[in-house]
């Protein structure tokens, strides 16, 4: 039953818009990618307005060590008057010198480069020999014009897994947890699937670029995020055969996560329930102030990281909201099966984006919580709603048991801080 | 192609932004990829603004190219006004639209609006943020001015008698640093002198403001990386002046008072406005005898680093030992500020070579930007932020001009700040050996719990490969060295090291680090 997928139900016919799309691009995964992979270095090939993104998101921080960097294109590349590759070595030689620490370095594209088909992923082939064995060069593409905020990972995931070492058959690992956890999540999962006795086990991507993982035909994966589309697909390409699951998020979403993992790889029942009903009940309990606070209000989803479905789903069935609009920018009917069979049969899909009309509807239906990037959030918050800033989900640990309150928290937030700050006021 | 971990300005578009969001009914359909709208985050977030920018993007993703892109951006600039209804709509394209040459400027002409458009040609492979502000700047005031420009030979009329004098203040913009209090402690100032404000321009007016500027009597230059084109432009079409000099610090805020006076024809009695100046006491009392000849390393744009240069030497009594800007454009006005202070202006935008330099120099405190904050943390220099680029702690709630008297007082408190104390300095100068206050712990009054001491400061940078062949420390000489307080201990071992290459020894003793000390004192 593992890889095989149910027959998606169509209840759900989503609203599909075109119009502009207020979303980031996928560079933006760097800023979570370089610190889970800590002796990577992501080098953008693009132009200012690349650069400018990632500093205008990370650059409030101060770094003594930047782990990212741009190869800015100036117009000398676009008028051929340098060999656009030649120059990329220079840079790549420049940076490597400098920074001998490196040992993985990914060329990530950018709208400007795809555009004008420069070639990363043979320049990757090429420096990766010159740089070899020291550092791995690999390529992906952030470009906004491919991808969406959290497909940034899936390229960057894409890119790792085409480069795992050929299996021999005895070395595989039986289970693979796919996609950026936070690293308290990884250990309390981790603990999760030892009790549950499983012996072969990793996390994907690991925290050091050096640690071996092989996959092959007796690895079984768990997409740990739902914007995993090519990554996945390249572990099937490799044998590997995904469990079909709904996401980690709140407490029923985990106990399914595992309870899939569990019975393809035939733990027992008796066992599943030891390990996983003192977790599940403390989460239950966990939940109830959130509920209090939360029950009955409705939210609104703008699109944002595909995250939004599964959110949805908890939100709607744990702590009792009214799911109006759920905007994603992509919708991947197979992955989010599981998940749509569960979620409010009421709830309005969209997928992809009109942000004017979009906002219309939203003012419209006047929700108690709008979910929304930080574009809109201020402006939103100065009209009136109540918001919750979405990419503060990708950035925050939300999975598993012990996190289902941290996560409802992340809504109740809002709510609760509008309710003190207007108490103030009346007093 | 450039290695760049930090990037001093914006690609141009951004600029253009900058003044469609400073504006009221002014619209900008921009042709970019999807992901491009991130540049909202600096109006709604950075600057923590109200109202989305006043931007349309056409948000094109890969499957769109195949098509007609063309046509895209004329249904958004067609839904655009209709939706918004400006006076006045910019368009234009990003970085990766200007790839694919749709001609905005063209295309928009031909849907009929009922409104000037502004096509916009921002080469964003060669050119810049602040140029892409000025550029927008200029064509707008050019597009809408272009009915009042004299004719040749054509005086000026005088100013009605009995009238006010009256100016624009021009350059301050959305995202500008401090532009916003700047803006109102220049008004303020300007009015009690008695000189009426036409127009501020672009930070809150319209397309009808614009088409108003020409009836002002000169115009106050608050930011020449904006502003310069367009006055350059209105002074040869209209027959305005400008000002020069640059309202920062106690005697800039001064010699502009001056000025405007003189381009206002009014009498005023500069010495009387200053009096009560606390910036001025406050660097003349005895508590700030310790911060003369401090050794400050200064970069940013030309506008701020040339006039923090001024105030750091003459009301500061700091030593500049750098100075230097991003902002080419005004490459020759550093260049000459910088002469003045015996060094040669730093011009680069490159964040390796201002890292390198600063590396080199070894100053005791740098005004810089945010990027130099990433600069000073890996060499534990004290550091505060002076210019553009910045980010949200420097758009503060609190009332913080740079300009003017007030202004005066915020520089004094923000530069003096992470300064450590004068008392602090001496002990730790004193008695090495203190668990708590050691060397190279952060200054007490920062509040930094303090972790065991280190040699910090002559740790290579990481982008900087370090240099081979100086001559070897015996190692009583390096016990001495260790003794000299940690701030200016990395200037002296570059002295002493090149003291010893100077005079041919292979190793540094005791002695050759006294001759050093010696010979550069002399």
């Amino acid at each position: 039953m593992n890889s095989v997928t149910q027959e998606v139900k169509m209840d759900f016919q989503p609203l599909k818009e075109r119009g502009q799309r207020e979303v980031f691009c996928g560079l933006t995964g760097i800023i979570w990618l370089h610190r889970k992979i800590q002796d990577a270095f992501f080098l953008v090939v693009g132009s200012r307005t690349c650069a400018h993104l990632i500093q205008s998101a990370a650059g409030v921080m101060i770094f003594a060590e930047p782990r990212f960097a741009t190869a800015i294109i100036d117009d000398r590349d676009l008028a051929g008057l340098a060999d656009a590759n030649d120059e990329l070595d220079k840079v790549v030689k420049q940076l490597l010198e400098r920074r001998p620490d490196i040992k993985l370095l990914f060329l990530v594209g950018s709208c400007p480069s795809e555009v004008i088909k420069l070639d990363l992923s043979r320049a990757a082939q090429r420096l990766g020999k010159t740089f070899a064995p020291n550092v791995r060069i690999l390529n992906y593409s952030g470009s906004g014009i491919e991808t969406t905020f959290t497909q940034g990972e899936d390229a960057c995931l894409a890119a790792l897994v085409q480069d795992l070492p050929q299996s021999t058959k005895s070395d595989e690992v039986e289970l693979l947890v796919v996609g950026c956890l936070a690293d308290v999540v990884e250990d309390q999962f981790h603990r999760i699937f030892k009790d549950l006795g499983l012996q072969s086990f990793a996390f994907f991507p690991p925290r050091e670029s050096t640690q071996r993982i092989v996959v092959g035909p007796k690895t079984k994966y768990l997409l740990a995020q739902p914007f995993l589309t090519d990554t996945a697909r390249f572990l099937e390409n490799m044998g590997a055969q995904r469990i079909a699951a709904p996401f980690p998020l709140g407490v029923e979403g985990t106990e399914k996560w595992f309870s899939a993992a569990a019975t393809a790889l035939n733990v027992s029942p008796e066992l599943f329930e030891k390990v996983i009903a003192p977790q599940r009940d403390r989460a239950n309990k966990s939940l109830e102030p959130h509920r209090a606070v939360l029950q009955g209000k409705s939210i609104f989803f703008f699109p944002d990281s595909q995250l939004e479905i599964p959110l949805a789903r908890y939100l709607n069935r744990e702590l009792g909201m009214n799911l109006m609009e759920v905007g994603v920018p992509y919708l991947h009917r197979q992955h989010m099966a599981e998940e749509l069979a569960m979620l409010d049969p009421k709830t309005q899909l969209s997928e992809g984006q009109n942000v004017e009309n979009q906002l219309d509807r939203c003012r419209a239906q006047e929700p108690d919580m709008v979910v929304c990037g930080l574009g809109l959030a201020n402006p939103l918050e100065a009209e009136g709603f109540t918001t919750k800033w979405s990419i503060e989900l990708v950035f925050t640990p939300i999975q598993g048991f012990n996190q289902a309150a941290d996560l409802a928290e992340l809504f109740a937030r809002p709510l609760t801080r509008k309710n003190k700050l207007m108490m103030v006021e009346a007093a | 192609m450039k290695l760049t971990l930090w990037t001093y300005e914006g690609p141009p578009h951004v600029g253009a932004m900058r003044i469609a969001t400073a504006m009221e009914k002014v619209h900008y359909v921009l042709h970019a990829p999807q992901g491009d709208t991130y540049a909202d985050l600096l109006f709604t977030m950075i600057e923590r603004m109200k109202k989305r920018p006043p931007v349309t993007y056409t948000t094109f993703q890969a499957r769109d190219l195949g098509s007609d892109t063309a046509e895209l951006f004329k249904d958004a600039a067609r839904t655009a006004y209709a939706r918004f209804k400006p006076d006045l709509l910019m368009v234009g394209a990003s970085c990766t639209a200007e790839l694919i040459q749709d001609d905005p400027g063209g295309l928009a002409a031909a849907l009929d609006l009922p409104v000037p458009i502004l096509p916009l040609e921002l080469p964003a492979y060669q050119k810049k943020e602040n140029w892409g502000a000025a550029e927008t700047f200029y064509q707008m005031v050019r597009l809408l001015g272009q009915s009042f420009i004299l004719s040749p030979g054509q005086q000026r009329p005088a100013r009605a008698s009995g009238a006010k004098p009256s100016c624009n203040i021009l350059g301050p913009t959305a995202l500008g640093f401090r532009h916003r209090d700047d803006v109102e402690e220049i008004s303020r100032l300007l009015r009690d002198l008695g000189i009426e404000i036409n127009v501020v321009a672009p930070l809150g007016a319209d397309p009808a403001d614009i088409a108003r500027l020409h009836e002002a009597d000169f115009n106050v230059n608050l930011y020449p990386e904006t502003a310069n084109t367009a006055i350059t432009w209105m002074s040869r079409s209209f027959g305005q002046p400008s000002t020069k000099t640059i309202p920062i610090g106690f005697k800039g805020t001064k010699a502009f008072i001056a000025e405007v006076c003189q381009l206002a024809g009014i009498e005023c009695d500069v010495e009387k406005l200053s009096q009560s100046s606390k910036a001025r006491w406050y660097a003349l009392s005895v508590d700030s005898t310790y911060l003369t000849n401090k050794r400050v390393f200064i970069f940013g744009d030309a506008t701020h680093a040339i006039a923090a240069a001024k105030v750091a030497a003459h009301e500061m009594g700091f030593k500049v030992v750098g100075l230097g800007t991003y902002s080419r454009e005004l490459a020759r006005e550093v260049r000459e500020a910088a002469a003045e202070l015996g060094l040669e202006a730093i011009i680069t935008d490159d964040y390796l070579e201002v890292e390198e330099k600063i590396t080199e120099l070894q100053p005791e405190l740098i005004l810089g930007t945010q990027m130099e904050r990433h600069i000073a943390k890996r060499l534990k220099i004290p550091c505060a932020v002076i210019s553009s680029p910045v980010h949200v702690q420097d758009f503060p709630s609190r009332y913080s001009p740079q300009m003017g008297f007030e202004g005066a007082c915020v520089l004094f408190d923000s530069w003096v700040h992470p300064l450590m104390m004068g008392l602090e300095e001496h002990l730790i100068g004193m008695f090495k050996g203190d668990f708590e206050f050691h060397d190279g712990a952060m200054p007490s009054h920062l509040g930094h719990a303090s972790a065991p001491a280190k040699e910090n400061l002559d740790k290579a940078p990481a982008m900087v490969p370090s240099k081979n062949g100086s001559p070897a420390w015996e190692t009583d000489a390096e016990k001495e060295l260790n003794k000299i307080p940690f701030f200016v201990r990395g200037k002296a071992r570059r002295n002493t090291e090149s003291y010893a290459v100077e005079q041919g020894l292979v190793s540094i003793t005791l002695e050759t680090l006294y001759d050093a000390k010696a010979h550069f004192r002399s």
